[in-house]
């Protein structure tokens, strides 16, 4: 085995841990962190598919802005520790199996069409620098670049007016 | 050199994983969390076709889905709180007031 397999095996072993550890954690808290830990692997896979940029917004959007919102949130509310009153016996197994389902009807989709084989292949180094990537965003990809920020502003006042509202019906 | 194939049967993995919490607990910000755990397995399946394909269009798609994440994020964040406020909960048992 050459050392690009076991880098994947050991990081793919440490994201599907977070993510179990995710799922199973009691305290939400600790459910944040392990996702945390899930994004920063998968950044890594970024990196390793020749995707920089990419890997540098995952950090940064994702295990920095979105999961520090979610902390916040939690704290906020005092949730950490919130217990489930209902245990729902029949569901759990019927989840489990339903996931199970999910895994081999994807599997069966991705690898039955042939298209899964080969190795990667090497690209030349100008392959999604962040040059390349801003060209592509600004003639190919302008209207939606737009749309997003028109996305982004649309989601702020609507933030703002959701938890604006409350405030006035309490005092 | 990995084959491609690998990071398929993670991402399939990852996605079957944030299923399951959605379908499994009943915190309403776990479930939040397994959102975004299956976005981020999709994320990946994107990066590893462009990669496989040679195109840069994969990578455009994973930053716009980034970009929509933070809003959807924000948005659903703000709306749990404003279930917390009125239910004093966010098991989502508890929200059944529609339930006829």
């Amino acid at each position: 085995m050459t050392i690009d397999l076991w880098l994947f095996f050991g990081l793919a072993a440490v994201a599907v841990g977070a993510a179990v550890a995710m799922l199973l954690s009691r305290n939400a808290v600790y459910a944040a962190l392990f996702l945390i830990l899930n994004f920063a692997t998968v950044a890594i896979f970024f990196l390793l598919l020749g995707a920089p940029f990419i890997a540098m917004a995952q950090v940064t959007v994702y295990a920095g802005a979105i999961m520090v919102l979610f902390l916040f949130v939690i704290m906020l509310l005092g949730a950490e520790q919130i217990q489930s009153r209902h245990r729902g016996g029949w569901q759990r197994p019927l989840a489990i199996l339903l996931a199970l389902v999910l895994l081999i009807e994807t599997s069966y989709l991705i690898f039955g069409r042939g298209e899964a084989s080969g190795l990667i292949q090497p690209v030349d180094a100008n392959y999604a620098s962040p040059q390349a990537i801003g060209e592509s965003l600004f003639t190919d990809f302008l209207l939606p670049f737009e749309v997003t920020s028109v996305l982004l502003l649309v989601a702020m006042v609507g933030v703002i007016v959701l938890t604006k509202e409350e405030r006035k019906k309490l005092s | 050199m990995v084959p491609v194939s690998y990071y398929f049967a993670l991402s399939a993995i990852l996605f079957a994983l944030g299923a399951l919490g959605v379908l499994v607990r009943r915190n309403a910000i776990i479930i939040f969390m397994s959102i975004e755990l299956m976005l981020n397995a999709a994320n990946l399946l994107f990066v590893a076709f462009a990669r496989s394909y040679g195109s840069l269009n994969g990578q455009i798609y994973v930053f716009f889905v980034i970009a929509v994440a933070a809003a959807e994020v924000a948005v659903g964040l703000a709306l749990i709180v404003a279930i917390f406020r009125t239910k004093k909960s966010i098991d989502i048992d508890e929200i059944s007031s529609l339930k006829g």
